[in-house]
């Protein structure tokens, strides 16, 4: 498993840093944006404010490690639904972000100059369409490549297989981003797969594959560098295997202590990926207290501005449900939109 | 006698024929040590154990792939989808494979394979997983279609469904699972397939429902009475076997039918009443045979999904229009 940092922030054998200390002060910040997001959404779930949603925590270094790699110019990102901090980074505004969460999707319709797909929550039903993307590119002789996201519970699924087998054959420029937080619900990582290493199956799809601390920020962003630039030049996919742990629960309908050791969460906790990164800045005369306090302040406010926004934004009404159904509705549908309005 | 909501109907169900017959093995996402994301299998595997209560990798295809397998080798699979939306994934097993094999194999390889699958929305679930997709399954005519919309069918259809020496694709109503309790008697029995249940009767108009919308019709017809109007609710409990006797009956009888169903309207199920009514109860009826059913489009989102999804309000003001024909 590759990795630069060690969990107390040290780099690895006397490294040399690999990053510009502002850019991991930039990846830090959207590390610790995506945490404070969790917390307070989770907070207005519990509230009735919004629905059902699954937070990234633990998984920060992952996601945005990963993301960082992208020109969101002439990127594609192809997420599932636990990367939140890698779709504000392409460009999502947080509070279109909550509007989904609302239940407004109208009013959070992804802008048209963000290159992204919707969450997907039938599991790897995204990977095909990531190769789609990324083998339309090629073809039209762009030099965009796709990042797409899964976990190693939806590696297990028929639509991973072929997805890989189709991006080897016509050498997608594809990244195929594995996030391994070891539950897939309940289901331990081992139950999953007897594989060692899932990023050893890249070998059967011919493409490479390799496995990430995935809480390690500066090595995520590495081979993730690596892998879009692999793409950049015509070599086609790769998969990367990040080794990172799910903190919290799958979405709010859940109740991990039904199934999970303690001492399992708490020896994750030691690995936090946002203490990780601190630590490293700090050993650079980069973070302090003081800084952390900066930090937090402007998250906070980052989040109720997008909060206050959101609550702002026209609420749905039930003659969206008829809306991009077909360019144009069908006779029989229009009927059935009329009677639902209360017009026919 | 003991008061069960559905889900532990179901639960009750799985355990008694688990402890009765030892090929049994039940399988699916987080149905072991979760015991399932609603919690129908809670206990089961420290029960039964880990070989026969199976929490299985993340593939709804293999799922029910190998569970034609284990039917095949010997065993009675009783597989769990988690929620009827993510059938799409294990579409082809589901339909082209476990509904054909009897015929495929000339009756060489029976399946008594059971598949649950909760399914239905106005629970505010994430996309795909409410939707309706019941029809689709009937167009495989070698695969038993069942929805329970109560604790004592639940219980005693899927015994039946156990013991059924075809495949049944068993479908739970997600919103009714703890919608009260209701006396579940303690020991074995079944509910024979195709054979309806009146659950009230009213001489003025046949409401037609199956899985959660009977729910809808209970409430409508409620509301009806309260206008002077008698109608009778038929849950269906089976698509496959179809019940007509009880059907042509009952509109023989009150002369008027609205079939209720959570499907989008195009292709559902009710096409199906519609038609077989007016092939054996034409001369009876007093009205045209109406359909309240959701709109034909994908699932809205969770916020505007009471506006989709047929109503009681919707039901009655069709008996009205029906009625004033």
């Amino acid at each position: 498993m590759f990795q630069l940092l060690d969990p107390a922030g040290r780099l690895r054998n006397g490294a040399k840093p690999p990053l510009d200390d502002e850019f991991v002060l930039e990846g830090l910040r959207w590390m610790m944006l995506s945490r404070a997001i969790d917390a307070r959404a989770t907070g207005l779930q519990r509230q009735g404010r919004l629905g059902v949603f699954s937070p990234v925590l633990g998984q920060e270094a992952s996601v945005v490690g990963s993301a960082m790699a992208l020109d969101p110019t002439r990127d594609w990102l192809v997420p599932q639904y636990r990367e939140l901090p890698a779709m504000l980074m392409h460009g999502y505004p947080l509070h279109k972000h909550l509007l989904n969460l609302m239940g407004n999707p109208v009013e959070g319709r992804i802008p048209d100059d963000v290159l992204m797909l919707p969450t997907q929550v039938a599991l790897a039903a995204q990977l095909p369409h990531a190769v789609g993307i990324g083998w339309g590119l090629k073809l039209q002789g762009k030099d965009g490549v796709v990042m797409t996201y899964f976990g190693e519970g939806a590696s297990s699924e028929g639509d991973f297989h072929e997805a890989c087998n189709l991006a080897g054959v016509v050498k997608a420029p594809v990244v195929f981003f594995l996030q391994n937080n070891n539950w897939a619900i309940s289901t331990p990582r081992q139950l999953q797969s007897s594989a060692g290493s899932l990023a050893e199956r890249a070998a059967g799809y011919g493409m490479p594959g390799v496995q990430v601390d995935g809480n390690d920020l500066l090595a995520v962003n590495q081979v993730s560098r690596e892998a879009v630039a692999r793409a950049r030049a015509g070599e086609g996919p790769s998969l990367i295997e990040a080794i990172t742990y799910r903190m919290s629960f799958h979405n709010t309908t859940d109740n991990p202590s039904k199934y999970q050791d303690p001492a399992e969460l708490e020896a994750a906790r030691a690995r936090d990926p946002i203490r990780r990164v601190q630590a490293y800045l700090k050993g650079r005369g980069m973070w302090d207290e003081k800084r952390e306090q900066e930090f937090e302040q402007a998250i906070s406010e980052e989040i109720e501005a997008a909060i206050v926004k959101a609550q702002k934004a026209p609420l749905p009404n039930r003659s969206q449900i008829f809306d991009n159904v077909f360019a144009e509705l069908t006779p029989r549908q229009a009927a059935q939109r009329r009677e639902l309005l209360g017009e026919g | 006698m003991p008061e069960m909501n559905i889900i532990e109907a179901i639960r009750d169900a799985l355990t008694m024929e688990m402890t009765r017959d030892e090929r049994v093995i039940v399988l699916g996402l987080d149905v072991g040590r979760l015991g399932g994301v609603f919690r129908t299998t809670d206990g089961l595997q420290q029960r039964f154990g880990k070989d026969r209560v199976v929490d299985t990798p993340l593939a709804e295809a293999v799922i029910i792939g190998s569970a034609i397998g284990l039917a095949i080798s010997g065993m009675v699979p009783v597989a769990e989808i988690q929620f009827l939306g993510f059938t799409h994934q294990a579409f082809h097993q589901m339909g082209a494979q476990l509904g054909r094999f009897r015929y495929r194999s000339r009756g060489r390889y029976p399946l008594p394979v059971t598949v649950r699958a909760p399914m239905g929305g106005g629970t505010k679930t994430p996309e795909f997983h409410p939707d309706a997709i019941e029809a689709q399954f009937v167009q495989y005519p070698a695969l038993k279609i069942v929805l329970p919309s109560n604790p004592y069918d639940a219980k005693g259809m899927l015994l039946q469904a156990i013991r059924d020496p075809d495949p049944v694709l068993f479908i739970e109503p997600e919103r009714l699972y703890r919608k009260g309790r209701a006396e579940v008697p303690a020991e074995d029995y079944t509910v024979p397939f195709g054979k309806a249940r009146i659950v009230r009767e009213g001489k003025d108009v046949t409401l037609v429902a199956w899985s959660a919308a009977v729910e809808v019709c209970e409430r409508a017809a409620e509301q009806l009475s309260g206008e002077g109007v008698q109608a009778t609710v038929i849950d269906l409990r089976t698509l496959v076997p179809l019940d007509e006797e009880t059907l042509v009956k009952s509109v023989e009888s009150t002369g008027r039918c609205v079939v209720v169903h959570e499907a989008p309207l195009s292709a559902g199920f009710g096409a199906e009443i519609v038609a077989t009514l007016q092939e054996n109860a034409f001369f009876s009826l007093d009205a045209p045979i109406a359909r309240v059913a959701s709109y034909d489009t994908p699932y809205p989102p969770a916020s505007l999904e009471s506006h989709w999804l047929p109503s009681p309000d919707r039901v009655v003001k069709r008996v009205r229009k029906l009625l004033s024909a």
